[in-house]
């Protein structure tokens, strides 16, 4: 195959405790660690080891987000991804207008494969990858944890509630990768000053006609309910008399 | 009036759990008439288990041998084609209902609401977003088809003993052949299954061996339990992956939970916060899962679990 497109969202990162904002109109974010979502990070390095067997040319990394999102690009370049798409906006776009962004892009490049994460872990949504194969009318491979690539075809194998499931879909096609894929390289301090150079082309998200007004509105953010604090006990027995007391054993 | 159509969950003979929880979840909403679809290559026995679930107004059956397995790709645009007149499609959030209804909504050209909570109105709804750590209201358009998955834990499931119609409905739409369903490795196991169990006790990284982690699966049975296991002891392989709890693995809500040898990070946490009674088995007292322990034991599993065992 040719081209792999792969999805790079920028997130906080995932050691941060989030706080919600004191007036319920958002998330803490000023100050705030922001590093790829680290499923993308995995769905990066499977990009790039297929390259590397040689059964793809080039892996195109693309964010949809702000300027910054730069970073999380040029990091995606120092993994060792040829060139970068930024589809940029500053408003916070939903699930379906980021599937038709990405539609857009594969339209474009006309990938074999596009691999995104299964869920980027500040909406926790899970969609964005099921959108676009439906709107590019290709199979999907959700929560993936192994792909097998066969010219024409892949098989792959999924991580699902009852165990692994294994199914063969034509490509070109969408895969969401679990975090049980691979471990994703280090990035080293050359290649750094290295992904300066390569490309990384901007394009405003009102150029390819996507309106940005979200559909879906956020109306409120509230912490989670807290749990009691509860009680220590001394060893086993004074556990089982605690449990006893509570009528669960 | 609100119309909410359900897509039930399961295995081709029996409905899987998720289904009545979805119920709970749907009849919240007001005024709302529910239907349940069964996708499957033949539907009677799971319809009639449908059939059974309280406030089900009526089954729906669309029997097709392209549906003998949950194929994403293959059940949207069939749901799609019965979507009309309906208000609301909600599906559970299982790694079946993640799969298909992002699908389904992308064909409506609808966004999704993932992992309803709470239902604070006919179109507002609650949803855990960053791991839990925060609750976000959303609100979607009135005047378009609502599309949504329930978050289960949050959700008791509505009783049995309903007796509502069983329809079979055609549907003319064509289906792809661009995917294949090849085989489901399941791991066969007598014990409770973990996402409706009402005991859970699960291991970390702490047993350091599959061998080791016989203590927990020893603990289990010896209390009725179903087995869970933290994303460092399924990478470790001490367990498969379907054991895994937490934000990337199984949100689960038994009576009593117990976590041994697991430090409690945030991800681990999202997942068992609406348990009823958690208990903690750790040696290190400044351990983060103490903060949401209901009950808390600082102490050596290797010492304390073989005492719970011969105590039990
Ligand atoms: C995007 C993302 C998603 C994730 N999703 C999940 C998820 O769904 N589920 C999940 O669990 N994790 C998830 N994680 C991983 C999570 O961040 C933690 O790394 C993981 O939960 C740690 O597992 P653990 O508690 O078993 O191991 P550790 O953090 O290593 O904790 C081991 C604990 O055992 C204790 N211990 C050691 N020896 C003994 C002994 N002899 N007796 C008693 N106690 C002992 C230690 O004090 C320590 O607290 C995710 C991470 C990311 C980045
Ligand atoms: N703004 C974005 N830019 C690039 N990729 C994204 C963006 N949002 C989501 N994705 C991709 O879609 C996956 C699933 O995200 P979500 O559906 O939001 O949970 C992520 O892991 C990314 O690969």
């Amino acid at each position: 195959m040719d081209k792999i497109l792969v999805g790079l969202k920028r997130v906080v990162d995932y050691n941060v405790r989030v706080r919600v904002k004191t007036d319920g109109s958002g998330v803490e974010t000023d100050g705030v660690k922001m590093s790829i979502n680290p499923f993308d990070e995995i769905a990066l390095e499977e990009a790039l080891r297929i390259k590397e067997r040689g059964a793809a040319t080039e892996v195109i990394v693309v964010s949809i987000g702000s300027a910054e999102s730069q970073q999380q690009l040029r990091t995606g370049l120092a993994m060792g991804a040829d060139r970068a798409i930024l589809i940029q906006t500053d408003d916070s776009i939903d699930a379906l207008s980021r599937a038709r962004a990405l539609l857009e892009i594969a339209n474009r490049e006309d990938p074999g494969l596009i691999i995104l994460g299964k869920q980027a872990i500040d909406d926790d949504n899970n969609q964005t990858g099921q959108m676009l194969a439906a709107l590019w009318g290709r199979p999907q491979a959700t929560s993936a944890s192994k792909v097998e690539l066969d010219g024409t075809h892949a098989r792959v194998t999924r991580e699902v509630d009852i165990g692994l499931e294994i199914i063969d879909v034509d490509l070109p096609a969408v895969l969401t990768v679990d975090l049980r894929m691979n471990e994703p390289r280090y990035v080293k301090l050359p290649d750094i000053m290295k992904a300066k150079k390569k490309p990384l082309e901007e394009v405003p998200l009102a150029d390819i006609g996507i309106d940005p007004s979200p559909s879906l509105k956020e109306t409120l953010f509230e912490p989670p309910a807290e749990r009691q604090k509860g009680v220590m006990v001394d060893d086993a027995q004074g556990l089982l008399a605690a449990l006893k007391d509570k009528g669960l054993v | 009036m609100s119309k909410v159509l359900l897509i039930a969950e399961h295995d081709g003979s029996t409905l899987n759990a998720s289904t009545a929880k979805v119920v709970a979840c749907a009849r919240q909403i007001d005024g709302a008439e529910i239907d349940v679809v069964v996708l499957a290559e033949s539907a009677a026995s799971v319809a009639a288990e449908a059939a059974a679930l309280e406030s089900v107004k009526r089954v729906l059956t669309v029997e097709n041998a392209a549906n003998k397995t949950a194929i994403a790709a293959v059940l949207a645009p069939q749901i799609v084609a019965l979507a009309d007149g309906y208000s609301h499609i909600f599906g559970p959030s299982t790694t079946f209902g993640k799969d298909l209804m992002p699908r389904v909504a992308a064909l409506l050209g609808v966004n999704q609401i993932s992992d309803v909570m709470s239902v604070e109105g006919t179109h507002v709804f609650k949803r855990p977003i960053y791991a839990g750590n925060a609750v976000v209201t959303v609100e979607a358009p009135a005047d378009s088809i609502l599309v949504a998955t329930v978050r289960t834990a949050s959700y008791q499931a509505v009783d049995g003993g309903n007796s509502a119609v069983v329809e079979s409905v055609d549907v003319n739409v064509e289906l792809p052949t661009h995917t294949r369903f090849i085989e489901l490795q399941a791991g066969s196991s007598d014990r409770p299954d973990l996402q409706t169990a009402a005991k859970v006790v699960s291991g970390g990284r702490a047993l350091a061996s599959a061998e080791n982690f016989d203590l927990i699966l020893t603990l289990a049975d010896k209390l009725g339990a179903a087995v869970g296991a933290s994303r460092a002891a399924v990478d470790a392989g001490y367990v498969p992956n379907e054991m895994q709890v937490g934000q990337t693995g199984k949100i689960i809500a038994p009576d009593l939970y117990i976590a041994i040898g697991i430090s409690g990070a945030i991800q681990h946490v999202t997942g068992i916060k609406d348990a009823g009674t958690i208990v903690a088995i750790n040696k290190d007292e400044e351990a983060p899962i103490f903060e949401v322990a209901d009950i808390g034991l600082v102490a050596d599993l290797f010492k304390v679990v073989p005492e719970l065992i011969d105590a039990l």
